[in-house]
């Protein structure tokens, strides 16, 4: 429980932000705390079951765009929208994941990659329906006041993370993280390696596409460019392993990095990206446990 | 008597290559059955067609009666069938306890907490293999010793009827593998059977009931330990049956140049020590044999001399110290290893792979060197734009050699070369070795655990075990000095 202690402190002191900051810095936290998420469902299965899913944004993607499509054709009320996003959002992972898991290194991640092409390929050829490159827009949102969204995201991301960081705690995290390590040994100490794997790509599905659906409805627009193209993707990737992997929580950190860096050095127009990306290659080479990851290892000594 | 473990005609093939041919064998409950064979033989194979890490193309594996060939490994696991690995790797972020814990956990993605029982248990399991001190550290901090301990702690964590253990003792010092072995015996007590997988007859000999030997996936022999070491076949397969010696016509240069030599040299792997202060020359045009058992360290020393990895001590090339070079800068130097895995590019052909080995030529000398190499290697020559892939093991150890001289090395380091080779292979590839001792004053330093093959060509012989260098001399002498010592 202790090590519950200090983020849950964390998370109370930032809901008291909207007592003192305008609603510029509210939007941008609201934005990263939603990333957060994205990137801590990433870390579970990269950092415990130990594979790389190159396509977060396949599922993050489905999740935004089943929801919106409901919202905006059928008119259906946001939490209805957003519960059907995140079921899909599982249906389309076990789908995916099923076949892809057969097979070993580097070709799990190319089928997730794949996904997220044949998502957007999809989109556009549907442009009809989903509105396209241009996008679709949603007409219900959250709120309209930049407190509430930003403690409804704040919320989310508090209660995903406990969820995500006891999960990978727990004895099921454990044998989790043996199956990432080294399968085969799983398998002899009688785990059944897919089926955690699986379970662990389920749970990951469930927030990414969870957060998908809640952020479109924060924007009110869902577009490819914000919540399926692979750069998506890459953002989330960087975001956990920069924050520390096998952390969960560092993901987070490394979202709320990534997107608040970069705002922060809008000023310098098309060089910021490429400084946040430079910051982000020297951590990974030189601190390769990542934010967190680093710190917590200062303490072990 | 009952049987705890039955296999029946167990066959395993990888394409055309029969790793594993029609093994039987049987342990009772309470029974100690050692799996002895050279590198290569196909007993670790058995090991892992048991526990389900490769799946048997034809034959019978019952635990108590319950056919479980073909079935995934973790519901072997549950059937009662525990495995010690030789390479242990724990999690490194748990601690000694957590990681022992974690063998007790039921495979359930909806148990979160861990039964209390667990607790107790862990902590018991750990007393019993020397553990109990040291349950709060993790991994990282602990000795080789203790890692083999709970690598043995998880294995028998859920009480496993049958526990199959790769290679018990490899790494350990003499009071560490005393230890090991009460450990193990003490399972004859619980009414476990144990499978005992080693390529060292001599190692597990005093602890087995029984022992069966395998050569090239095949039964060579089985009985008591002392029947199997005396067997005439097993002999043959590890010192083999006549020891040649073959003289080299006399050369100009003296063998006395000391073209490599080898000082004090100590390499570690992580905790464990697999060269201890050896100590080795080659003369310029000599060719040396080191011999030793699968694990004694030949391929680290090879790898120290290549640059591959750090050592310490020193290693002078032409009277030039190595350090600080690089793998690269050593192979141009003149020192070309052709290693064990032979590492050919398998989808090029025969002749690409050659070619690439001549790469640094002049084309006129590149051309020449492949005209001389096709003659001494004429089996290649007829397979010319074949996939290196598709060749057979002993046309692929040859294109490996060939590719190596291509590079026309000052130094010409073999390592294992017959490892999987049938015999009659193996007499091609010594008259090759022989033509080419003949012919040229090339100096060679050959790797064996195969002494039949290692002895004949060579000037003078060095013996390694537990990475250090127990004998040196004539072959002539070996038979005499070193034989015996080397198989028991």
């Amino acid at each position: 429980m202790k090590a519950f202690a200090i983020p849950l402190l964390v998370a109370a002191l930032l809901a008291l932000l909207p007592l003192g900051v305008g609603g510029y810095v509210l939007g941008l936290l609201t934005l990263a705390y939603y990333f957060g998420v994205f990137a801590m469902s990433w870390d579970l299965l990269f950092g415990f079951a130990g594979e790389v899913n190159f396509g977060p944004s396949f599922l993050i993607g489905l999740g935004a765009y089943s929801a919106g499509l409901l919202n905006h054709s059928f008119h259906l009320p946001i939490w209805i929208c957003v519960i059907a996003g995140a079921f899909t959002a599982v249906v389309g992972g076990v789908l995916l994941a099923v076949p892809a898991l057969r097979l070993s290194g580097p070709y799990f991640g190319l089928i997730t990659l794949v996904a997220v092409l044949l998502l957007q390929n999809a989109i556009v050829l549907f442009a009809g329906i989903t509105g396209g490159e241009i996008g679709l827009d949603i007409p219900d949102i959250i709120s309209i006041d930049d407190s509430t969204n930003y403690w409804v995201a704040l919320g989310f991301m508090t209660v995903s993370g406990m969820i995500l960081f006891g999960l990978s705690r727990s004895s099921v995290g454990l044998i989790l993280q043996a199956s990432g390590q080294d399968a085969i040994q799983a398998g002899a100490l009688g785990f059944n390696v897919t089926k955690h794997k699986l379970a662990a790509f389920c749970v990951s599905a469930l927030f990414s596409g969870l957060a998908g659906a809640m952020l479109i409805f924060y924007m009110g627009t869902a577009s490819p460019g914000t919540v399926v193209e692979i750069g998506v993707g890459v953002q989330v990737i960087i975001a956990a392993v920069l924050g520390g992997r096998r952390t969960i929580l560092g993901a987070a950190l490394g979202a709320i990095f990534l997107i608040v860096a970069g705002e922060l050095l809008r000023p310098l127009g098309q060089l910021s990206t490429f400084v946040v990306s430079a910051v982000a290659l020297l951590v990974i080479l030189f601190f390769p446990g990542g934010f967190l990851g680093t710190a917590l290892h200062r303490g072990e000594g | 008597m009952p049987r705890l473990l039955d296999v029946c005609g167990l066959t395993k093939r990888y394409g055309g290559l029969v790793a594993v041919n029609d093994m039987s064998f049987s342990i009772a409950p309470g029974e100690i059955l050692g799996l002895i064979g050279p590198n290569g033989s196909g007993k670790s194979t058995v090991m892992k067609l048991i526990m389900g890490i490769e799946k048997p193309n034809a034959g019978v594996v019952k635990i108590e009666g319950v056919d479980v060939a073909g079935w995934p490994s973790h519901r072997i696991a549950r059937q009662g069938v525990g495995i010690v690995f030789q390479h242990s790797r724990p999690l490194h972020r748990q601690t000694v306890l957590e990681n022992i814990k974690l063998a007790l956990l039921p495979d359930s993605l909806t148990q979160l907490v861990a039964a209390s029982h667990i607790d107790d248990r862990a902590h018991a399991i750990a007393k019993r293999v020397g553990l109990g001190a040291v349950t709060q550290r993790r991994p990282g901090t602990l000795p080789f010793a203790d890692l083999r301990r709970l690598e043995l702690a998880r294995a028998i964590a859920r009480d496993p009827k049958i526990v199959l253990v790769d290679e018990p003792f490899a790494g350990l010092t003499a009071g560490e593998v005393r230890d090991f072995s009460e450990l193990i015996a003490s399972f004859r007590h619980d009414g476990h059977a144990v499978l005992l997988v080693d390529h060292n007859v001599k190692g597990i000999a005093a602890l087995v009931d029984r022992a069966i030997a395998m050569y090239l996936g095949e039964f060579v022999a089985g009985g008591t330990a002392q029947e199997v070491l005396t067997n005439e076949t097993v002999r043959r397969v590890y010192i083999g049956g006549r020891i040649e010696t073959a003289a080299r016509p006399p050369r100009d240069t003296a063998a006395s140049d000391r073209l490599l030599d080898v000082q004090d040299l100590s390499v570690f792997y992580g905790k464990a020590q697999a060269l201890e202060d050896v100590s080795l020359h080659v003369g310029a045009g000599e060719f040396v044999s080191v011999v030793g058992l699968n694990g004694a360290g030949k391929t680290t020393l090879f790898n120290a001399i290549s640059g591959l990895v750090p050592s310490q001590g020193s290693i002078a090339f032409d009277a030039t110290n190595l350090a600080g070079r690089t793998a690269a800068q050593i192979a141009r130097g003149g020192i070309v290893q052709c290693p064990e895995s032979r590492e050919l590019f398998g989808d090029m052909s025969v002749r690409e792979n050659l070619d690439l080995g001549g790469q640094h030529l002049p084309r006129a000398k590149s051309a020449a060197q492949l005209e001389w190499l096709l003659e001494l290697f004429p089996i290649l020559k007829s397979r010319h734009s074949q996939a290196a892939r598709t060749l057979s093991g002993g046309e692929q150890q040859m294109l490996a050699i060939a590719r190596a001289l291509m590079m026309q090395p000052r130094l010409l380091i073999l390592d294992e070369p017959t490892l999987g080779l049938a015999p009659v292979i193996l007499e091609q590839l010594s008259r090759a070795l022989e033509k080419l001792r003949q012919t040229t004053d090339i100096t060679i330093l050959l790797g064996e655990q195969n002494v039949t093959f290692a002895l004949p060509h060579a000037d003078r012989v060095y013996v390694l075990e537990h990475g250090r260098f127990v004998w040196e001399g004539d072959p002539q002498r070996f038979a005499a000095e070193a034989g015996d010592a080397y198989l028991s």
